[in-house]
């Protein structure tokens, strides 16, 4: 059996919905074991969220829940009875890594606060991802994911619009979760990155994670350019002369040529049409002027193929085309087939389904997948007894107290 | 801290062959965690980010005054290497046997013609780390496909599921370049954990469309589950409602709003003067506020229309309901919050002056992430690298510029 990279890697979450879980699953995936902490009886807040088996709510079949807690160890613990924390800081004393997104000030008033568990663990990363970071006046905010999305500017970019009539209409958050997920690879890496050090230094620490940062981090030029250079951008189309959006016969494709030679081959798989052979468009500049018709020349062309066709000959000529893809089209494509990117996980509630893998193949240490997302409390005795050493009866009373 | 600070990676040296945005963001965050990364380029073929923004148009006038590349490339050292000449490639490999990492981004396959493949690289390093970051992965019919931004956003799926309801899809921006730099970044740190324990470097393969699909995991899922192909709805969510950007006092101001439960939503009709709703049927569940969503954005928009974005949040946040603006450029720079979490650090450039660069995402206690310093003019470290560390002497140095292999 090969090496994983994070292999002998303790993790503890505490943590809802899509970023810390998904933190806590790239790490997982990478071959750190994974205890998850859920509330008793409800659970993780997403096992509410669709989309569910056969559109029949139920906690144990959320694809959302499914898909950011596969790979975990599940366990129930009631925070706010006194044998739920002592419970709490036996788990976290044998931790290497805590990713906990309860709002600031929660484990300090349940003493769980990072001070309080470095006293018995210093070895202890503790990854804290919240709306707004640990201080600040809005610490105590609430944001919801759309909040954060347009906390954080992209949403103020989002969609590109043409015309200033357009700005009458909201912007937009990108489809999904993107946000929060994003925020969940940052909070990863930042985590791996304290846990090499902890390696060589023995010595843990805390960090503070704030979405609207964290989101913000991904649109880094553009957040610079009022600081900076006074400018106001907006989500008017800017990006002129490189490209856009194209509809084909079944839907859409994106085309970008940065580069002079990228224009040429577009205009050769195009062919040469007579508006398009003008050399002054060979200059990003002069095209830009004429963005709007240039963009209508390419289209009446596109709409007369599929976005696939354009794709691939594209490609070949040396012209980046990329076709909108539903979830159905990459699911089915020869790419993600011959990659193996999606892998089947067995469910006991939800049955076989196929799940989106690590975006990256390590090539020594291979991710590694070995249970699907934990039922509520599922590993409740292999923890508490078998790891912590609690007794069968002890077992029984903390459950009927409420507490696991 | 002591004003040096130690960072989490500090002793981790990468060599950096990255170009455009999504290979120079995943080292410039390494470098945040205290890695050196040492970018080597050349004037032969200069990244585009040195020359033009793309997002505007606009020239910066020569290699050394883009505040694109000194973002994408703060703290950073800089070597001018001409890879097509022979001697610069065997000057790279000398730098991989000093490095751990070493990153790349360029067209799958170049770095094989250019003797620079991983097979060639693990023999003069066997504990080297390569990242190979590209659109489609390095591996299967579309290898060597090539893309940017727009392009990963559209083929990975976040695009399709990007627009207004009924609408065409977006398309998505640097954020896709930025995302998969940081996917990027994490992998290469998972790897140095392992080479910590292990000894033992590798290769990663990363495709940029792929870590954008890994972030629609329940769509896919609900595919898998229920064969639904999911599309654009805007701001929508499954559940919640209200639960979208209402427009505010001034040109292109708006305020995102979201209500989750039967609390949230009293308190906001308390707080938009509209006790009478609370009794309306018709809003009165989660249910029926999801089914009459058109409706209720119509009476919040009234309400917010003539009330600034700040004064909707400070409002409401008082309350407990989540509103907050849809925060611009501007915005970002002046906001409170934001100035007291010291979200801005300014850096010198030689050319361009003072520079603000926005703080790196995590904030750590015992290492702190940090921008030092701008990115590297051309050139600016061929002294440094290829003396101090390769050992090359002055006279070796001026063969090699007029050569043009330091170019």
């Amino acid at each position: 059996m090969s090496d994983t990279a994070l292999k002998g890697v303790s993790v503890l979450e505490y943590a809802n919905f899509v970023a810390g879980p998904y933190c806590a699953r790239l790490l997982a995936d990478l071959g750190a074991e994974v205890i998850k902490v859920e509330a008793p009886v409800n659970g993780d807040q997403s096992r509410t969220r669709g989309p569910h088996l056969q559109d029949k709510p139920h906690r144990e079949t959320s694809g959302l829940f499914l898909y950011l807690n596969a790979n975990k160890l599940g366990v129930t613990l009631n925070l706010s009875s006194s044998s739920g924390q002592r419970i709490f800081k036996d788990l976290a004393s044998q931790t290497d890594i805590l990713i906990e997104d309860n709002p600031p000030q929660t484990l300090q008033k349940l003493g769980l606060d990072y001070l309080q568990l470095k006293a018995i663990n210093p070895r202890l990363v503790m990854t804290s991802i919240t709306p707004f970071g640990q201080n600040g006046p809005y610490k105590n905010y609430k944001a919801y994911y759309l909040n954060s999305y347009h906390a954080s500017l992209v949403g103020y970019f989002t969609p590109e619009v043409l015309s200033e009539e357009e700005l009458e209409r909201e912007p937009l958050k990108v489809g999904g979760y993107i946000g929060e997920y994003g925020v969940g690879v940052s909070a990863a890496l930042a985590t791996t990155a304290a846990l090499y050090y902890q390696y060589f230094s023995g010595e843990g620490q805390q960090i503070d994670i704030s979405k609207q940062e964290a989101i913000l981090n991904f649109f880094g030029v553009d957040a610079a350019r009022f600081a900076n250079w006074q400018e106001h951008p907006c989500r008017m189309r800017q990006l002129k002369g490189l490209g856009g959006m194209l509809t084909c016969r079944d839907g859409h494709a994106l085309v970008a040529f940065n580069e002079e030679h990228q224009w040429q081959a577009l205009v050769k798989i195009m062919g040469n049409p007579e508006w398009a052979l003008d050399p002054k468009y060979l200059q990003q500049a002069h095209r830009a002027e004429d963005d709007e018709k240039i963009m209508e020349g390419i289209i009446q062309w596109s709409k007369q193929h599929d976005k696939d066709e354009i794709y691939h000959i594209g490609q070949i000529e040396g012209c980046p085309i990329g076709p909108v893809l539903s979830t159905q089209e990459i699911f089915d494509s020869a790419q993600a087939r011959a990659r193996e990117y999606f892998m089947e996980i067995e469910h006991p509630c939800a049955g076989i389904q196929s799940y989106p893998s690590l975006p990256f193949k390590l090539s020594q240490t291979p991710s590694r997948v070995s249970r699907p997302a934990p039922i509520r409390g599922q590993h409740n005795k292999e923890v508490y007894c078998q790891r912590l050493g609690y007794s069968q009866q002890e077992l029984i009373k903390l459950t009927q107290a409420g507490i696991i | 801290m002591n004003g040096l600070g130690k960072g989490a990676l500090s002793g981790v040296r990468i060599t950096d062959l990255t170009w455009a945005w999504a290979g120079p963001f995943a080292t410039t965050l390494l470098t945040y965690l205290g890695a050196e990364v040492i970018r080597v380029e050349s004037q032969k073929r200069p990244d585009h980010t040195r020359t033009r923004s793309i997002t505007t148009g606009q020239l910066f006038g020569g290699l050394d005054n883009s505040p694109i590349f000194n973002y994408m490339n703060q703290n950073k050292l800089g070597v001018s290497l001409n890879l097509s000449h022979p001697e610069s490639v065997n000057l790279v490999k000398r730098l991989v046997c000093i490095s751990d990492v070493i990153a790349e981004n360029m067209r799958p396959g170049s770095v094989d013609r250019m003797g620079l493949g991983y097979p060639v690289l693990q023999k003069v390093n066997p504990s080297i780390i390569m990242l190979s970051s590209s659109a489609r992965g390095g591996t299967g019919p579309e290898k060597t496909y090539t893309g940017y931004a727009p392009t990963f956003g559209a083929l990975g799926g976040a695009a399709y599921l990007t627009g207004y309801a009924g609408d065409v899809p977006a398309r998505l921006l640097g954020e896709m370049d930025l995302i998969s730099g940081t996917a990027a970044a994490l992998a290469v740190v998972a790897a140095l954990n392992h080479r910590a324990r292990t000894g033992r470097g590798q290769l990663i393969d990363l495709s940029s469309s792929e870590v954008i699909s890994s972030l629609l995991g329940e769509a896919f899922l609900d595919y898998s589950m229920n064969q639904r192909v999911q599309t654009r709805q805007g701001n929508r969510d499954d559940i919640m409602a209200p639960h979208n950007c209402y427009p505010c006092l001034g040109k292109d101001n708006w305020v995102s709003i979201a209500v989750a439960t039967d609390e949230e939503w009293q308190t906001l009709c308390q707080a938009m003067g509209r006790p009478d709703l609370v009794q309306e049927e018709r809003f009165a569940t989660c249910h029926n506020r999801w089914h009459n969503q058109e409706e209720l954005d119509n009476i919040v928009a009234q309400w917010t229309r003539d009330k600034s974005r700040y004064q909707v949040m400070d409002l409401l946040q008082n309350c407990g309901v989540a509103a907050v603006p849809s925060f611009n450029s501007e915005d970002i720079y002046t906001d409170p919050h934001l100035n007291a979490r010291d979200f801005w650090h300014q850096v010198e450039h030689p050319t361009l002056g003072k520079q603000l660069m926005i703080a790196p995402p995590w904030k750590m206690s015992a290492t702190p992430a940090r921008n030092r310093k701008g990115g590297p003019l051309m050139g600016q470290h061929n002294e440094f690298v290829l003396g101090e560390l390769l050992g090359l002497s002055q006279s070796e140095i001026q063969r090699l510029v007029e050569e043009k292999a330091i170019y």
